[in-house]
């Protein structure tokens, strides 16, 4: 029932770098058939020329790629507010084109990309050279997220401004790994990034109360004797950092939010006006810290995973709009550093192929969000809260064509060894989950068709600008 | 058995019969010739990431008496820092044939890995893994408490018995100690009360999901707030925990929770004072408590002996196990196998 038709698909992808640049000049045009806008009536959609050319029924076009996608849910393409491409530095845990192919697959058509590289994101140069390697892949747009602070340290602001001069525009900052604890120097980045529109996305991680911190907590933690990671010290660090948004009316996001108690300070946050924005990862929607008992460090994230409870309220939050957006924290590592004892583990699992589909098991599966609220908490409020522009637009007639295609009858088993992403820890390993990407467009572009990279996708955009 | 890695692996049964033949490995003990013929031609790896002298020597001993191949590999370190890693140790060992790995880690869950992770087929011995657990320390203590209490102190009189309704009083650091966890485990399950005394800063939040009562008052405890006490079994608190505030100073510690001679002075005449060592004379227990006639603390370190040859016994010697079948631990398998073989082509 699904397909491409007039296309060899499924073929093996050019993985060289070397495609001539300019090449990607004119897409060939594309007719979905059949597929339902956010779920809703199906229709008829023409992408040319980079954008959703017409609508309508029963359209026919010369010389176009057919997608036959009766049955399938067309979504705006999925923009990530919080990924780790790992490029530069580790380039043994991902790259930004490995990193690019993961999140297409996954049906995202753009993603930001973490400072925490080596070297960290902190200056112009960084970050333009990051957005440049997104470029050159060409398979979604990357957006490099700027280093609050030089070098992570937490010490010095870095040069918030030359990032969003320079050509990777940048308008995230975030020392995401590592917490700004320091009060004043938060409420300064507040501050400094209102002249240009930006946002301070905090990892809030009180980091005296999880020194060498392992797993959530309670009465688990108390058992497995690992060392405890509370709630209170995320919850802390939330609360300071609302008055503080609140108080020089500035734009806090709230990365990764993990307890109920977080939930509670965001929506009372929230109803006082604050301008805070929160997301909640794939992995928090799912799992609870029950899974530490195996002692298998694919469950060590941070933050860890909480109670059944407080998946309950992150769920229940992301449905009433109080948690803004789903973010993946798409956090790969080589085998080694998590083929080992849980103490010495890295923490995080890679999220960008697994996202939707977990999505669709906690939210849509329950009654809890529709694919309009899936589509809005994967791709029109990332794209707004990460001011990405010409994503996250409505499907209709005229507007940029970043689409994705999924079928939500389909299910599949997560094995860590078929992913795209180099990132062996997956914490979805050997789950069943619904749903599956069909295909992916940017600018009208297939770079996934019938579930696969498309042919050439690879460097075929180079000389569009976006 | 196949493997030993927390009290909770084993079950009444299957926990009074470690006891019962601990019994009959002490008695071996007694003859002339101590050394039996049970485990010729069998390995044993000591597989020590952490300095312990006395629990390797312990399990060496064990190991030697019943006639097996030991092998002591002290390794330092962690796959974080200089040194091997956990996988490529045990994949060393299990190359080499060892049919039991006894291990000691610093990080809790190390010995889950090595017997869930797919890196060795031996049987693996959890001999304390950093703040998690300590099983055989819990199954000596088990040991003494029921040859004193139950017992009489005539050895293998309690043969068959629990130790239902005996009060157990454990005083100390217990949050970070994997003494404490295996005997609130194996304790509770034998049918004894524990009641743990710590002040609230040596208490785990969650604590109070534990099967036993707590209290932040030795005194009360030791008067009878929980009834009389049987056995007051002292743990270890090292002096460097005042550094992280959690307690004011050695002496204020040694004031509000040390067994000193004033509450020596307040237990009943039966009840016995025991210390998994090695002990601070002075901070938890003085002296007078220490070397006292009520004091275990020598005849825990021989019992030790004999429960390590009852667990490697039980574990290597053709499966003779109770009517309850095989333990059945509670870890998953390790899936990272598949991952290793991903292909990294660019």
């Amino acid at each position: 029932m699904t397909g491409t038709h007039d296309t060899s698909t499924g073929t093996g992808v050019r993985t060289g770098r070397g495609t001539t640049p300019g090449d990607g000049g004119s897409t060939r045009p594309v007719l979905v058939r059949g597929v339902r806008p956010l779920g809703g009536d199906a229709t008829d959609l023409l992408l040319a020329d980079g954008i959703v050319a017409e609508t309508g029924r029963g359209m026919t076009a010369d010389g176009a790629l057919v997608v036959d996608a009766d049955g399938l849910v067309a979504l705006p393409g999925l923009v990530d507010l919080h990924t780790h491409l790992r490029e530069p530095g580790r380039e043994d845990a991902e790259t930004v084109e490995s990193g690019s192919r993961a999140a297409a697959l996954g049906g995202f058509t753009a993603v930001h990309a973490m400072a925490n590289t080596d070297p960290v994101a902190d200056t112009a140069g960084v970050v333009e050279q990051v957005w440049r390697m997104g470029r050159r892949t060409g398979l979604v747009d990357v957006r490099p997220v700027g280093a609050v602070t030089v070098g992570l340290r937490g010490e010095q602001l870095a040069e918030l401004g030359a990032m969003a001069d320079s050509a990777a525009a940048v308008r995230v900052f975030s020392d995401d790994g590592l917490c700004v604890s320091d009060a004043v120097l938060m409420r300064r980045a507040l501050e400094y990034v209102k002249a240009f529109d930006g946002v301070v996305a905090q990892h809030s991680q009180e980091p005296r109360l999880t020194e060498a911190a392992q797993m959530h907590e309670g009465e688990l933690s108390a058992v497995l004797g690992l060392r405890g990671w509370p709630a209170a010290a995320e919850e802390a660090i939330i609360a300071r950092d609302v008055l503080i948004a609140g108080h020089v009316d500035s734009h806090l996001h709230v990365c990764h939010v993990s307890t109920a108690g977080s939930v509670e300070i965001i929506r009372w946050a929230k109803s006082r006006g604050v301008r805070v924005t929160a997301e909640v990862t794939p992995h928090h929607l799912l799992l609870t810290h029950e899974e530490v008992a195996s002692f298998d460090p694919v469950f060590k994230v941070n933050p860890p995973l909480r109670t059944p409870e407080d998946v309950a309220a992150v769920r229940e939050a992301l449905a009433d709009g109080t948690i803004d957006v789903v973010a993946t924290d798409h956090a790969p590592h080589p085998a080694e550093d998590k083929d080992c004892e849980w103490d010495a583990a890295a923490a995080g699992t890679t999220g960008l192929e697994t996202a939707l589909s977990v999505v669709q098991q906690v939210m849509v599966e329950t009654g809890l969000l529709d694919w309009a609220g899936v589509a809005e908490r994967m791709s029109v409020r990332p794209a707004g809260i990460g001011r990405v522009a010409g994503h996250g637009r409505p499907i209709a007639a005229g507007e940029p064509a970043n689409l994705v295609l999924v079928d939500p009858a389909a299910r599949w088993r997560v094995d860590p060894g078929a992913l795209a992403t180099w990132g062996c820890n997956t914490a979805f390993q050997g789950s069943t989950l619904p749903g599956r990407v069909v295909a992916t467009f940017l600018r009208g572009r297939p770079t996934v068709l019938d579930g696969e990279l498309a042919e050439d996708a690879v460097g075929a955009d180079t000389a569009r600008s976006w | 058995m196949r493997h030993l890695l927390s009290a909770a692996d084993l079950g009444r049964d299957q926990a009074v019969q470690v006891l019962d033949v601990a019994e009959q490995m002490a008695a071996t003990q007694q003859r002339e010739i101590k050394k039996l013929p049970t485990l010729r031609g069998r390995t044993v790896v000591n597989l020590f990431f952490e300095d312990s002298t006395r629990t390797r020597i312990s399990f060496e001993a064990a190991a030697k008496r019943l006639s097996a191949d030991v092998i002591n590999f002290t390794a330092r370190g962690s796959s974080v820092s200089k040194g091997e890693s956990l996988k490529d140790t045990a994949l060393t060992l299990e190359a080499m044939g060892a049919d039991a790995v006894v291990v000691r880690h610093h990080a809790p869950g190390a010995p889950h890995r090595l017997a869930t992770a797919g890196w060795t087929r031996g049987s693996v011995v959890n001999a304390g893994d950093g703040t998690h657990e300590h099983p055989t320390q819990a199954l000596l203590d088990a040991f003494t408490l029921r040859r004193h209490l139950v017992g009489g102190t005539v050895p293998g009189a309690a043969t068959g018995a629990d130790l239902a309704g005996q009060r157990v009083v454990i005083a100390g650091d217990v949050l970070h100690s994997r003494v404490a966890r295996s005997n609130v485990l194996l304790l509770h399950t034998l049918g004894a009360h524990v009641v743990l005394v710590a002040p609230p800063t040596l208490l785990p939040v969650g604590v109070e999901a534990w099967p036993c009562a707590t209290s932040y008052d030795l005194d009360a405890v030791l008067e009878g707030a929980f009834g009389e006490p049987d056995a007051v079994m002292m743990l270890r608190v090292q002096r460097e925990r005042q550094n992280a505030a959690f307690f004011p100073s050695a002496r204020e510690y040694s004031r509000r929770y040390g067994l000193d001679v004033r509450r020596l002075g307040m237990l009943p005449r039966h009840t016995i004072v025991m210390h998994p060592g090695p002990m601070n004379r002075g901070l938890e227990i003085s002296a007078a408590a220490a070397d006292s006639a009520r004091s275990t603390i020598v005849e825990q370190v021989s019992n030790g002996v004999a429960v390590r040859m009852a667990v490697l016994y039980l574990l290597l010697s053709g499966r003779k196990d109770p009517a309850t079948g095989p333990v059945v631990t509670g870890g998953r398998t390790g899936g990272a196998d598949g991952a290793t073989r991903k292909d990294r082509r660019r």
